[in-house]
């Protein structure tokens, strides 16, 4: 009875973390008024291409909301290496679209795969042009319902370009990080990094556009906050 | 080459040759169109195109920059052909020795550049489109010299020589093919640039001129670079600038404006020395026209934001720059190496005035 008691303590204990992981939260603003976004007017000028707008789209390199909320900013904790799951989490998606890619900021773990689908009627190349040593580069044809194409990357390596030759304006930028501690702000501004362990980090923002900012935070058993703010310069 | 025994004038052949140098041009302009349309990649397969023959690939998937990839390798592949005709051509019916190696030179050249082109493609080694894109400026001068080692001009001067005029016309011709030479090797150190800057895909590194962003020299500090990549909102090349591109384009305009004094100076020395109506002067003052319109092209492609087209012809005035020097430098040379005793006599008892050259021309 008594070794029966004791093994059901032990199994409790199990369940019970002898430390409790907690959230970074925060909202990304910007402070200033970015340049105006450009039509894409090299798509509308493609016969295809051209043909699934009524009017060009833009670029979307600064997503700012109401309230200067910035969106597309991948929030990770810096110098957190060699804790990847990348290989036990599930693909992330990237398509080809109207000419575009969809999105056209992610990012993922290095390990995990990227797949990426051609919905348009158009043939596309995808071309990845990393700048980490030991990411390949590698430019691959994908026909117009043709099969999807599987990347996954081992180096960390922030904006890794995707690109194709085709349509000269389709550009996506894919950051690689080397845990599982990141996120990307949304169009609120907000963003989440879930499960922290306690401990000292530097938190770091990246905007491909605007460059990076840093905060150091302690995680102890609560959710912390922390905001950035970014300058149009 | 014996300079004294006549070499019998091969129209055919000279025609054939003007017309491969001639496809060469267009196969530049095709190849300035490829990184102009940021289309180098578009065809990821060499020497097959999207898995089917190159002669074979349809029509119909001649999309985007797929359009400009291939038909660069068509044209390419006819250059190849032609120069592979011109260079047997050449062995078989040219009597001058080296005109043989010439030809065989031109063939190996030929090669070497589609091979290079295609590993720049399948090894997506964007540093082998430098040496793609130089080379191909340099076979041009390759095609453009036969063209005129082939002529009824320069076989004329073979058997015209020596002659009085001649003789007179080699006063002073050492400094003057050295400073041609010095003007010639610049122009291909700035294509060289020019080629390292359209490599970057960076689009423009600075989009103003005559400023620099504005002033007379540009900020490369960090805060003012990322200032920069801040506000550039390019569509097709969407690479951030660094400090290094925007000195590269610096140097770029410097080494533009070196050259442009230094081919006024062999205009204003050509004419002095030799008379405005020798060719080697009439040349120099092409040479100074082309570079005017060079550095205007040059300004119009910042001023465009680097329109493909315009972009396509500052490059070609470069090899048109490139291939006018060489040629001048050709001639030059080969006055001033005619009779070398009598050109160093000439020389040493102060050649470099003009009038006696200029009488003999007159």
């Amino acid at each position: 009875m008594k070794k029966f008691l004791l093994l059901i303590v032990v199994a409790m204990l199990a369940f019970v973390p002898l430390t409790q992981a907690a959230d970074i939260i925060g909202i990304i603003t910007l402070n200033g008024t970015p340049p105006p976004e450009v039509p894409y007017t090299p798509l509308m000028n493609d016969p295809t291409c051209g043909a699934m707008y009524k009017t060009a789209p833009t670029t979307h390199f600064y997503v700012v909301g109401p309230n200067h909320e910035l969106a597309d900013v991948i929030v990770s904790l810096k110098d957190v290496t060699g804790k990847s799951t990348g290989a036990n989490q599930p693909p992330v998606t990237m398509d080809q679209k109207g000419c575009l890619y969809v999105p056209q900021i992610l990012a993922i773990q290095t390990g995990q795969k990227l797949v990426v689908k051609n919905s348009d009627s158009c043939i596309h190349n995808v071309h990845v042009v990393p700048a980490a040593a030991g990411n390949p580069e590698s430019n691959q044809v994908q026909m117009p319902g043709g099969a999807d194409l599987t990347f996954t990357f081992s180096k960390p390596e922030m904006f890794m370009k995707f690109k194709c030759d085709v349509h000269p304006w389709m550009f996506a930028w894919v950051s690689v990080i080397d845990s599982p501690y990141y996120c990307l702000s949304g169009t609120d501004g907000k963003f989440v990094i879930k499960n922290v362990p306690p401990g000292k980090y530097t938190v770091e923002a990246d905007h491909r556009k605007l460059g990076t900012l840093t905060r150091d935070v302690e995680v102890k058993d609560s959710d912390v906050t922390v905001n950035f703010t970014f300058d149009v310069k | 080459m014996s300079e004294h025994a006549p070499v019998k004038i091969n129209r055919s052949l000279h025609w054939f040759a003007v017309l491969t140098a001639l496809f060469t041009f267009l196969l530049l302009g095709a190849g300035g169109l490829v990184t102009s349309h940021e289309a180098g990649m578009s065809v990821p397969d060499w020497p097959n195109s999207y898995g089917y023959n190159m002669f074979l690939f349809p029509p119909s998937l001649w999309i985007g920059g797929i359009f400009y990839e291939h038909t660069h390798r068509l044209i390419a592949s006819g250059v190849g052909l032609m120069t592979t005709i011109l260079a047997v051509w050449l062995w078989l019916k040219d009597s001058r020795k080296w005109m043989h190696w010439v030809g065989v030179a031109a063939f190996l050249l030929v090669v070497a550049q589609g091979v290079l082109g295609g590993l720049r493609v399948v090894l997506a080694d964007a540093q082998l489109g430098i040496f793609h894109a130089i080379i191909g400026q340099l076979f041009f001068v390759l095609t453009s010299a036969i063209t005129l080692f082939t002529s009824r001009w320069w076989l004329a001067q073979d058997s015209t020589l020596p002659d009085r005029t001649h003789l007179q016309v080699v006063v002073g011709m050492t400094a003057l093919r050295r400073l041609v030479l010095a003007t010639t090797v610049l122009i291909l150190c700035q294509l060289i640039i020019g080629a390292t800057m359209r490599q970057q895909h960076a689009g423009l590194a600075i989009p103003d001129f005559p400023l620099a962003y504005g002033k007379i020299l540009p900020d490369t500090s960090a805060t003012a670079v990322q200032r920069d990549n801040e506000v550039r909102m390019s569509v097709i090349t969407e690479n951030p600038i660094t400090a290094f591109q925007i000195i590269l384009q610096m140097v770029h305009r410097l080494v533009a404006l070196a050259i442009f004094v230094l081919i006024a100076a062999c205009a204003w020395r050509t004419r002095r020395q030799l008379g405005k109506r020798d060719p080697l002067a009439k040349l120099a003052l092409f040479w100074l026209g082309l570079i005017l319109v060079q550095i205007l092209l040059g300004a119009a492609t910042i001023w465009s934001n680097k329109a493909a087209d315009v972009a396509t012809a500052h490059v070609l005035g470069g090899a048109l720059s490139l291939v006018t020097g060489a040629l001048g430098y050709i001639i030059a040379f080969r006055r001033s190496a005619a009779l070398p005793e009598i050109a160093s006599a000439t020389t040493i008892s102060g050649a470099f005035g003009g009038a006696p050259a200029m009488a003999a021309n007159k």
